[in-house]
C-alpha cells in the first residue's frame, strides 16, 4: 500500500478503496453545514413570520385594551393583509401612498443611475493616462456603508443649522429657497441624488466591462461599411452590452426596493408620508411594535422581490449561456 | 493612373475642408470628453472629500452657516476624540445634549465580529462550493437557486422573526449571535463566488492527485484549496466589507455599550437634531470607518465586477 506513490516524496496518501465514504455521502458532508445554517437562520424565521402575519402578535406583549392585563395573541386570518391594503394606520394615511413613494424613488434613482452609469462607461472605456486610478476612485462610493453615505449627504444639505450645508449654500446662489430635506418632496429628491451618487458606479463598472468585451473587429467592419455612429451604437454596442446591463438593472432594482439605511440617516427627519416601504415595516415592527401587521407587509414586499428575482435569474442564465 | 484622376476630380478645397472639420470636431470631442470626465470625477469624489475636510474642522467651523472650503484651522482633535472620547456635551440651538461616543469600543466590536464571521463563512462556503462544483448532488440547481435567493431577500422581512428568535434564545446583544447572523449573511455570497472560481480549476488537477493515491478529501485540501487562495482572498474582502457596512440588524440586535458595531454608532452620534451634532467628530469617525473599505476596494479592484454581481459576471 502506498509504495507506488512513495517516489513522489510527499506525504504518503492511502491507496485503494476509499475509506468508508461514497462520493454521495462526501458531497452531503461538504454541503450540509451551509444548508443547515441557512435553514436555521434564514428559512425558519421566514416561516415563523409568515405565521405571525396571520396573528395579532405584539412584540412587547399583547394586552387587553380594557383591563390592561396580558392576554395571549390570536389567529386573525387575513385580517392584517386586509387592513394593510384597505385601511388607515396611526402613522401612515395609506399604504398605497408609501408604495408609490417607494416606486418613485426606485424608478427615478435606478433610471438615472442606468443612463448616467452607461454614459460614463462610454467615456471611461477609452484608454487615456490615469484611467485605472480615476476609474477605481470613481467606483469607491458603492463600497461605502449606505448609512454613512446618507450622513454625507445630510451634512451637505442640512447639518442642523437651518439648511446651510455646502450644497444648500450653492443652491442659494441661484435660488431663493434651499432644499429643505425635512419636507417631503425635497427629501425624496435628496434620497434619489444620494442613491444616484452611491450606485451609478455600479452601473459604470458593469458598463465598462460590457463595452470592453465587444470585439474590435465588429466596429472595424462597420467602419468599412461606413455605418453611422448611431448605427454602430444601435446595432453593435447596445445588443452586445444589453444582457449585462439587464443584470445590473435588476440587481439595482431589487436593492433599491430594500432601501433603508440611506433613508434612515439622510431623511428620517422628513414627514412619515415620505418613508419608503422598508422604513414603514421598521416603523410598524420596532416603533409601534405591531408585529403581526408588519410581518404581513414584509411578506408583501417579499413576494414582489421574489417575482423580480425570478426575472433576474432567468435573464442571468440566458446571459451566462451567451457568454 | 485612374486613381490619381479620381483624386483630381475632388476639388482640392473639399478634402482640406473635411480634414479641418474632422480635426476640429475631434478637438472639440477631446475637450468635451475631458470636461465631462472632470465633472463626473468632481461629483463622485466631492462628498468624500468634503467629509474628509470636515473631519479636520472644529465644531464651530463644521457647523458654520457658511462652511469654508479653504482657510480654516485644521485640527486633529476629532481623530483623537474618535479613539479616546467617551462622552461629549454638544450645544446648539436646541440646548445642550450629552452624547455617548466611545467609538473605540465599537470599532473593536466591528473588527471582531467582521473577521470571525468572515472566516466561518469562508470555510463553510469553500466546502459547499467544492461540493456543488465537483459532485452530483440531487436537486443541485434547486439548492443553488435557494442559496442565491437569500441574496434577494429584503433584510427587513427576516429582521422581525430573527429579532423574536434571538430574544427567545437570549442571543440579542451577544457576540455569538451577531457572528452567527453575519455568517449566514455571507454564506450565499461565499458559496456562489467561490464556486465560480472552483469551476474554473480544471478537473485534471484532482484526477491526477487521486490517481497518485490521494483521497477525495485530500485532493480537496491539498490541491483545490491552495489553488483557490486568490478567490478566497477576494471573497473574504467582500464579506468583510458587507459585515463592516451592515446597519439595520446591528441597530435592532445590539445595544449601545454592548456588542454594537460602528454603523449604528455613527448614525446615533449624528442623530442629535437641531445643531446638536459634532459633525467634526462624526466626519472623523466616518473617515476612520471608511478608510479600510477604500483600501480593500483598491486591493480587490480586479475582482470588483465579480464581487458586486455575486460571481455572476466574470471577466
Amino acid at each position: 500500500m502506498g509504495s507506488e506513490s512513495a517516489e513522489h516524496g510527499g506525504p504518503m496518501p492511502v491507496r485503494g478503496p476509499r475509506p468508508g465514504l461514497t462520493d454521495r455521502q462526501l458531497a452531503w458532508l461538504f454541503i450540509f453545514p451551509t444548508v443547515l445554517i441557512l435553514l436555521a437562520i434564514a428559512i425558519f424565521p421566514l416561516i415563523w413570520s409568515l405565521g405571525l402575519s396571520f396573528t395579532n402578535y405584539v412584540a412587547t406583549g399583547n394586552v387587553d385594551p380594557v383591563s390592561g392585563n396580558p392576554v395571549p395573541y390570536q389567529w386573525v386570518g387575513i385580517h392584517n393583509y386586509r387592513t394593510l391594503l384597505t385601511n388607515n394606520d396611526v402613522t401612515y394615511a395609506s399604504i398605497w401612498h408609501q408604495f408609490t413613494v417607494t416606486a418613485v424613488m426606485v424608478i427615478c434613482a435606478v433610471g438615472i443611475e442606468f443612463v448616467l452609469g452607461f454614459g460614463l462607461a462610454m467615456l471611461l472605456v477609452r484608454q487615456f493616462p490615469g484611467r485605472g486610478l480615476i476609474l477605481t476612485l470613481m467606483l469607491t462610493p458603492m463600497m461605502l456603508a449606505p448609512v454613512v453615505v446618507g450622513l454625507f449627504w445630510r451634512f451637505m444639505f442640512d447639518p442642523g443649522n437651518g439648511d446651510h450645508g455646502i450644497l444648500n449654500n450653492l443652491i442659494l446662489l441661484v435660488s431663493a429657497r434651499p432644499l429643505d430635506i425635512a419636507q417631503s418632496t425635497p427629501a425624496i429628491i435628496a434620497v434619489i441624488i444620494a442613491d444616484v451618487w452611491m450606485w451609478t458606479p455600479f452601473m459604470l463598472l458593469i458598463g465598462v466591462a460590457g463595452l470592453a468585451a465587444i470585439p474590435r473587429y465588429l466596429y472595424e467592419a462597420a467602419q468599412v461599411d461606413r455605418a453611422s455612429a448611431w448605427f454602430r451604437f444601435r446595432h453593435i454596442t447596445l445588443p452586445l452590452v444589453w444582457p449585462l446591463l439587464l443584470i445590473a438593472l435588476l440587481f439595482r432594482t431589487i436593492d433599491a426596493i430594500k432601501l433603508f439605511d440611506l433613508y434612515f440617516s439622510l431623511a428620517s427627519g422628513a414627514p412619515a408620508n415620505t418613508n419608503p416601504i422598508s422604513y414603514v415595516i421598521y416603523n410598524k415592527a420596532f416603533e409601534q411594535y405591531d408585529t403581526g401587521n408588519s410581518s404581513a407587509l414584509a411578506y408583501i414586499i417579499l413576494v414582489i422581490v421574489i417575482a423580480l428575482a425570478n426575472i433576474y435569474i432567468r435573464n442571468l442564465t440566458k446571459a451566462q449561456a451567451a457568454h | 493612373m485612374a486613381q490619381s484622376t479620381t483624386v483630381e476630380i475632388d476639388t482640392p478645397e473639399r478634402p482640406a475642408f473635411e480634414d479641418r472639420l474632422r480635426s476640429a470636431s475631434r478637438a472639440a470631442g477631446g475637450v468635451l470628453f475631458w470636461v465631462a470626465l472632470a465633472a463626473a470625477f468632481l461629483f463622485f469624489l466631492f462628498p468624500t472629500f468634503w467629509m474628509l475636510e470636515t473631519s479636520f474642522k472644529t465644531v464651530n467651523e463644521a457647523n458654520s452657516q457658511t462652511p469654508a472650503l479653504v482657510g480654516f484651522h485644521p485640527t486633529l482633535a476629532n481623530y483623537h476624540n474618535v479613539f479616546f472620547l467617551t462622552q461629549e456635551n454638544v450645544s446648539g440651538e436646541g440646548g445642550t445634549t450629552t452624547i455617548t461616543t466611545g467609538f473605540l469600543h465599537y470599532f473593536i466590536n466591528s473588527i471582531l465580529i467582521g473577521s470571525i464571521s468572515t472566516l466561518v463563512a469562508l470555510v463553510l462556503g469553500m466546502l459547499a462550493a467544492y461540493g456543488f462544483s465537483r459532485f452530483r448532488v440531487a436537486g443541485k440547481n434547486d439548492l443553488l437557486f435557494f442559496i442565491l435567493s437569500q441574496r434577494m431577500l429584503p433584510p427587513i422581512a427576516v429582521l422581525i422573526p430573527i429579532f423574536l428568535m434571538y430574544r427567545t434564545l437570549h442571543l440579542v446583544d451577544t457576540y455569538f449571535g451577531m457572528i452567527l447572523l453575519y455568517t449566514t449573511f455571507n454564506l450565499p455570497f461565499a458559496v456562489w463566488m467561490i464556486k465560480g472560481f472552483v469551476d474554473e480549476i480544471p478537473h485534471e488537477y484532482e484526477d491526477a492527485a487521486m490517481v497518485d493515491g490521494y483521497t477525495r478529501f485530500q485532493s480537496f485540501y491539498k490541491v483545490i484549496v491552495p489553488q483557490s487562495v486568490s478567490a478566497l482572498a477576494a471573497t473574504a474582502v467582500f464579506s468583510l466589507i458587507t459585515v463592516w457596512n451592515e446597519f439595520i440588524f446591528a441597530l435592532v440586535l445590539t445595544e449601545p455599550g454592548g456588542v454594537r458595531t460602528v454603523p449604528p454608532s455613527i448614525a446615533a452620534a449624528a442623530g442629535g437634531g437641531q445643531g446638536n451634532i459634532d459633525w467634526g467628530l462624526v466626519a472623523a469617525a466616518a473617515m476612520v470607518f471608511v478608510l479600510p473599505v477604500v483600501i480593500f476596494t483598491f486591493l480587490v479592484r480586479n475582482h470588483l465586477l465579480r464581487g458586486v454581481t455575486f460571481g455572476a459576471v466574470r471577466r
